[in-house]
C-alpha cells in the first residue's frame, strides 16, 4: 500500500469516527447550553497537517457525511467545511507555521466560519421562524469551546495520520536544526566545527 | 512543475465547490420522495446499527460529562423551583376543582375518555444522537417504521410535548424537536379565555417560544399570565386535523407583557420538557386513533 492510499484510508476512518462520536456523545453534552462541535476542528487539522487538496477534500467528503446522517441539506456543510480544510491548507502551504499555538488560532477561525458561515446560508435560504440575539451568543460560546479543545483535537488528528502525514512543518523544522542543514535562518559559518585551541597557538 | 500543482489545486477546489453547490439546488428543491432523499435515509439506515452501538458504548463517557453539567444546573435552579412548587400548589387546588367539573360537562358530550396517552399508541425508544448545529433542532431515536413510526407523528417525553418525527427509517427515526426552525404547533394557553395560537420558535434560543397569533386584546383586558400552562390545541378544521392531539402539556408562559401582548399579539413560552438532556421518548403513532370527537349531528 503506498502513502497516497494509507492517507486516503486514514482519513476516510477519521471522518467516520470524528462523525460518530460527535453525533452519539459530544452533541449530547452540553457546557454554558451548547455543545462542542468537532468536525470544524477535524477539518482544519487535516488542512494543517496535510495541505490545501487533501484538507478542500476531507472537507467535502466530511461535510457531505455530517449532511447525510443527520439529514440535513445536501451541500451546505460541505461548502463550509471545503472552505475551512482549504484555507488551513493554504496557511501551511504559505507560512509553513510551526508554533504550537497555531491550531488554536485555526480551531478559533475554523468554528468561526463554521457558525457565521452556517447562519448566512441558512438566512439565504430563507427561515420561517423568528430569529433570536441568543444566536449570536451560543455562536460566540460555541467557537470559545471549540478554541479550548482545538490543541488536543489537533494532536489526536496528528497521531491518527501519524506516518500517513506528507511532511509536518515542525517535523522537518526540527529535523533541519538537529541535523545541522537545511534551515535558512542558520549563518554558513555555523555549519563549519569550532577551531580547535591547539591549531592557534 | 509548480504551475501544474496550482492548476491542479484550483481544480479541485472549483470541482468541490461546483459539486456542493449542484447537491444543495438539487436536494433544496426536491420533494421528500426523491431520489437524493431515498439515498440519504438509505445511509441512515444502513449507519444506524453502528450509531447505537457507538451510542452505548460512549454512554459511560456521556453520562459522566452530563453528570457534571446537570449539577451545576440544578444547584442554579433550587431556589427557582421551590418558588414554583408554592405557585402550583395553589393552581393545583384549582385545578382539582376544575377537573370535577370538566368531568361532569364532558360526560354530558360523550367526551368522557380523559387525555392517557396510552390510547395513542406510545412507542417508546432511547435517544441514540443528536445534531451538534444551533440551526437544526434535531435527535435521532432508536424505533422506526417497523414499530410503527410515521412521519409526522407527536413525540413526547419529560412529561411534555417534544416535537415530531421528521424522517423514518425502518429501525431509526428523526424528530424535528419544538424548537427547529421548521415546527410549528397550534396551541392554546390555559387561562380564564383559553387563548389559542401558533407556537413557533425562537431560533439560537432553546429555552423559549413564541405563542403567536393571539386573539386581539386591548389595553386593560386580561391576557395569558406568567406561569399558565401552554397545551396543544388539537385543532379540526374541515378534513384538516392537527398533527398533535390536544391537551398535550407543552410548557408554560414565561413572559406576558402587556406591551407586547397589545402590539404582536404573543407571548413568550418556556418548554416543560428540558430538550437538552432527553434520553428516552415516546412517539404516539396513532394521534387520532385513541380520542372520540364530538360530532355535531
Amino acid at each position: 500500500m503506498n502513502e497516497r492510499t494509507n492517507l486516503i484510508l486514514r482519513l476516510v476512518a477519521l471522518a467516520f469516527g470524528a462523525v460518530l462520536i460527535q453525533e452519539a456523545a459530544v452533541s449530547q453534552i452540553t457546557i454554558f447550553g451548547v455543545t462542542a462541535d468537532l468536525m470544524p476542528l477535524v477539518v482544519m487539522s487535516v488542512g494543517l497537517l496535510c495541505g490545501s487538496m487533501a484538507g478542500a477534500a476531507m472537507g467535502f467528503g466530511s461535510g457531505l457525511l455530517v449532511d447525510l446522517v443527520f439529514v440535513q441539506t445536501l451541500g451546505v456543510t460541505s461548502l463550509l467545511y471545503i472552505a475551512i480544510g482549504y484555507w488551513s491548507g493554504r496557511v501551511r502551504e504559505l507560512y509553513d507555521p510551526s508554533h504550537g499555538l497555531v491550531p488554536l488560532a485555526g480551531g478559533l477561525a475554523a468554528t468561526a466560519v463554521a457558525g457565521i458561515g452556517m447562519a448566512l446560508i441558512q438566512f439565504l435560504l430563507g427561515v420561517d421562524a423568528p430569529v433570536s440575539l441568543l444566536l449570536v451568543q451560543q455562536i460566540f460560546i460555541t467557537i470559545l469551546i471549540n478554541t479550548l479543545i482545538a490543541l488536543p483535537v489537533y494532536a489526536i488528528v496528528r497521531r491518527i495520520l501519524g506516518g500517513a502525514v506528507p511532511e509536518d512543518p515542525r517535523r522537518r523544522r526540527r529535523r533541519a536544526y538537529t541535523t545541522g542543514g537545511l534551515s535558512p535562518l542558520k549563518r554558513p559559518s555555523e555549519g563549519f566545527a569550532p577551531i580547535p585551541r591547539s591549531s592557534l597557538k | 512543475m509548480h504551475n501544474k500543482y496550482v492548476r491542479r489545486r484550483r481544480a479541485v477546489l472549483a470541482a468541490l465547490v461546483g459539486v456542493s453547490l449542484i447537491l444543495l439546488t438539487a436536494y433544496f428543491g426536491e420533494s421528500p420522495s426523491s431520489p437524493l432523499h431515498t439515498v440519504q435515509r438509505g445511509i441512515v439506515q444502513v449507519l444506524s446499527p453502528i450509531q447505537e452501538g457507538a451510542s452505548t458504548v460512549l454512554s459511560p463517557f456521556r453520562d459522566v460529562a452530563n453528570w457534571f453539567s446537570q449539577t451545576f444546573h440544578a444547584r442554579s435552579e433550587v431556589v427557582q423551583l421551590r418558588k414554583k412548587v408554592q405557585g402550583l400548589t395553589d393552581q393545583l387546588a384549582q385545578a382539582q376543582n376544575a377537573e370535577i367539573l370538566n368531568r361532569q360537562l364532558s360526560r354530558e358530550v360523550h367526551l368522557d375518555q380523559l387525555l392517557n396517552v396510552d390510547t395513542y399508541r406510545p412507542v417508546t425508544g432511547d435517544v441514540i444522537g443528536r445534531d451538534p448545529t444551533l440551526w437544526y433542532e434535531t435527535i435521532e431515536i432508536d424505533r422506526g417504521s417497523n414499530d410503527g413510526v410515521a412521519v409526522d407523528d407527536p413525540v413526547i417525553g419529560d412529561g411534555a410535548l417534544v416535537g415530531k418525527v421528521s424522517t423514518v427509517a425502518p429501525s431509526v427515526s428523526f424528530v424535528e424537536l419544538i424548537t427547529d426552525h421548521s415546527v410549528n404547533v397550534a396551541a392554546q394557553v390555559q387561562d380564564r379565555n383559553g387563548d389559542s395560537g401558533l407556537l413557533v420558535p425562537a431560533v439560537g434560543n432553546p429555552n423559549e417560544l413564541l405563542l403567536q397569533d393571539l386573539p386581539h386584546i386591548v389595553p386593560g383586558q386580561p391576557g395569558p399570565q406568567i406561569g399558565q400552562l401552554v397545551v396543544t390545541a388539537g385543532y379540526k378544521a374541515g378534513p384538516l386535523d392537527s398533527l398533535y392531539p390536544r391537551g398535550i402539556p407543552i410548557g408554560q408562559v414565561s413572559n406576558a407583557s402587556e406591551n407586547n401582548l397589545i402590539n404582536n399579539n404573543e407571548v413568550q413560552v418556556s418548554p416543560a420538557a428540558d430538550l437538552r438532556h432527553l434520553s428516552v421518548v415516546q412517539v404516539l403513532t396513532a394521534p387520532h386513533g385513541g380520542s372520540i370527537r364530538a360530532q355535531v349531528p
